[in-house]
């Protein structure tokens, strides 16, 4: 592949000696205007990569906060039509912010996943993050991404061995996603010396960056596993934020929009000061 | 003879597929976990010492084998085939489920593995590990939709009572489903300990075939029963199918006997024009959920239907993949039987031959009462009585308008 929005993102942060912000939102949480709102105003607050969220009925990798802004998001009517048209009119004014789409592999699967990594591109889709498909099924999605030159990113897990981790990275493009902890999103176990080690041993397999997730809450979680790691992802205290910020009937308020990029304003804090003076 | 290449007993190849279907479609965090568990059950399945096992404890624990039973005022009252019950609903603690569990159980012991996890829907399942688990001295923990435990209270309190921790699941619609995504989501957390225990032959590779293989005791006994009580084979097979378990144990042993009809029956619930059912295979599409690719209800837009059925045990939007693979060749008819039907079925079982059988294998029977009278009176229907009835003498009272 050549260099791609991804690749240019992590040099950019790598080269001012920081690692890159990575923040998820749930496409359509808590309704689609209001999402779009944010996903616009994600760049400006601090946000160096965006993982959009495509809501799937049963995310099974997810914690209490993501499975709720997935239901908010299909509640308000979110389709993977409305999530493309999302990245289209993000893309109207950001040329340069890299979006992933993430999710699970049945509502790609029921668009024919060929179809679909093709339409992604050309909305602007920049990578894709699939949580239930693994290496050994690469030819299904990850190949036809790579081949309609969209990036496939892996996870690669504390159960990932060093003999299984070859495998892992094989057809891994943009970077490595290294999921902190045993368990769903929006645990509260993380631990930074197990991270540490853990972040390089991925990259004495590697050359690709290794971006970090699962359990990061605050900007010193940031700042703590951005030492060694290139990227820090964040999402569950976002959508949280969101959720917080509604009225009693669940929509949204004009508080919702800032409750994010507060928050992602002051994580961008914490990746700022990650390698200290 | 049919010769091996053509056996349709083969399935699935190395990596999981019964055709398209099947296959494991997992969190990486469970990959290797998958992976261990598939070479687990191959040594075990090459270990004489291990079916051994199975078969003492399925004889003095379960009392197996289970009769096979003809239903003699019920073939008359039915003036067709004559009906031949396989009476799992005999077995220890009222279902086929257990005969999964054994073997399960033995498995994540040889694996060294200290506490169990399982979803159930109906709870036979979470009665069954939670037996098993009591009689290992394993700790148990059963993932059961809110829905559910409220409509099978009698099965939650017996999985209290065998030791099990019962946690209620109100995502969704609280049903089997929101149940298997929530222990997933516990074993995707406790890795190193812990064994999923999945009561159904569905999930990712090995369970499938590893469910079914332990469920196949069903149709080899039958097999052999059926030779002695009449001399032949019978001419069609019919079982309810939830995830498929109860069916696939005892349609494999007979796939290749081209002249046995087998009938799969989905859950009709209130009608298939809208999503008030659990008719995947009938109405459903294919895709791709809990480790398996199978027919689902699902959306235009991917996302996963609630369903609907009057029994617990069928109320699932999926089907084991087998099932998926043998309807498209074409070897089983998938049919539908609805709630009222199912109903109608359970109270002529009760009546004519004394027997309360469980709401799932009354799916079974509902479509046993049109097939027989079909057919002539020399031919032979076997239909698995896979479970017992006591758990919905609550629900079916509520139906029928009793006070209880
Ligand atoms: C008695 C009985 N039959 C059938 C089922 C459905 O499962 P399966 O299709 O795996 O046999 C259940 C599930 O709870 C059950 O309890």
């Amino acid at each position: 592949m050549t260099e791609t929005r991804i690749d240019r993102r992590f040099k950019a942060c790598a080269d001012q000696g920081r690692p890159a912000l990575v923040t998820f939102i749930t496409a359509g949480d808590p309704d689609l205007e209001t999402s779009q709102a944010i996903l616009n105003a994600l760049p400006a607050a601090g946000a160096d990569v965006i993982e959009l969220g495509m809501p799937f009925s049963d995310p099974m990798a997810e914690g209490i906060p993501i499975q709720l802004a997935t239901q908010r998001a299909l509640a308000a009517g979110q389709t993977m039509e409305k999530t493309f048209q999302m990245v289209r009119r993000f893309r109207e004014t950001d040329q340069d912010t890299p979006i992933i789409l993430m999710g699970y592999y049945n509502p790609i699967y029921i668009r024919d996943p060929k179809k679909f990594v093709v339409d992604a591109r050309e909305a602007g889709v920049d990578g894709l993050i699939v949580v239930d498909i693994p290496p050994e099924a690469d030819d299904e999605l990850c190949i036809p991404a790579l081949e309609a030159g969209v990036n496939f990113i892996r996870l690669a897990t504390p159960t990932t061995d060093d003999k299984r981790l070859p495998a892992v990275l094989a057809n891994t493009s943009g970077f490595v996603y290294y999921v902190s902890v045993t368990g769903i999103t929006g645990s509260s176990n993380l631990n930074a010396t197990n991270v540490s080690s853990a972040v390089a041993r991925i990259k004495s397999h590697t050359d690709l960056p290794v971006a970090v997730g699962f359990g990061v809450k605050t900007a010193d979680d940031a700042a703590a596993i951005g030492k060694n790691a290139d990227g820090v992802v964040v999402g569950s205290v976002l959508v949280s934020a969101i959720r917080d910020s509604l009225d009693d009937a669940g929509k949204a308020t004009d508080k919702t929009v800032a409750a994010v990029t507060d928050l992602v304003a002051s994580l961008a804090g914490g990746v700022a000061r990650a390698r200290g003076v | 003879m049919t010769s091996l290449a053509n056996s349709m007993r083969n399935g699935p190849d190395e990596r999981g597929h019964f055709g398209i279907f099947g296959g494991r479609y997992v969190a990486e965090t469970l990959m290797p976990l998958i992976l261990d568990l598939e070479q687990a059950y191959k040594d075990a399945k090459a270990d004489p010492a291990f079916a051994a096992e199975i078969e003492h404890l399925n004889k003095h624990y379960t009392g197996r084998p289970s009769p096979l039973y003809f239903a003699e005022r019920l073939t008359e009252h039915l003036g067709g085939a004559k009906i031949y019950f396989k009476r799992d609903e005999l077995n220890h603690t009222g279902s086929h489920k257990i005969n999964n569990c054994l073997g399960q159980i033995l498995l994540a012991k040889r694996m060294g593995k200290t506490r169990i996890i399982a979803e159930t829907g109906a709870g036979q399942h979470g009665v069954a590990t939670a037996t098993v688990c009591a009689r290992f001295g394993l700790p148990c923990v059963v993932y059961m939709g809110a829905t559910d435990v409220e409509r099978q209270k009698p099965n939650v309190f017996r999985m209290k009572l065998l030791g099990a921790e019962i946690v209620p699941v109100t995502a969704g619609a609280g049903t089997l489903k929101d149940a298997m995504n929530e222990a997933l989501r516990d074993w995707v957390t406790n890795v190193d300990d812990t064994y999923y225990l999945i009561g159904t032959a569905a999930g990712p590779h090995p369970y499938p075939e590893m469910v079914r293989d332990f469920q196949s005791v069903i149709g080899a006994e039958t097999r052999e029963q059926m030779l002695e009580a009449e001399g032949r084979l019978p001419d069609a097979l019919v079982a309810a199918v939830g995830g498929g378990s109860n069916a696939i144990g005892l349609f494999h042993p007979f796939l290749d006997d081209e002249n046995v009809k087998i009938y799969g029956v989905e859950a009709g619930g209130r009608g298939l024009d809208g999503e008030e059912h659990c008719a995947s295979l009938t109405a459903g599409k294919p895709g791709v959920l809990h480790g398996n690719r199978t027919y689902l209800l699902q959306d235009d837009d991917g996302q996963i239907l609630e369903g609907h059925s009057i029994s617990a045990g069928l109320d699932y939007p999926g089907i084991g993949p087998e099932h998926s693979w043998l309807k498209e060749i074409g070897r089983v008819n998938y049919v539908p039987i609805m709630d009222d039907e199912a109903l109608a079925a359970f109270q002529m079982l009760t009546k004519v031959e004394g027997i309360i059988p469980a709401l799932e294998p009354a799916h079974a029977l509902g479509h046993v009462i049109k097939l027989a009278p079909t057919m002539s009176k020399d031919q032979i229907i076997v239909m698995n009585l896979c479970g017992r009835g006591d758990k919905d003498v609550f629900t079916v009272g509520n139906m029928l308008g009793f006070d209880l």
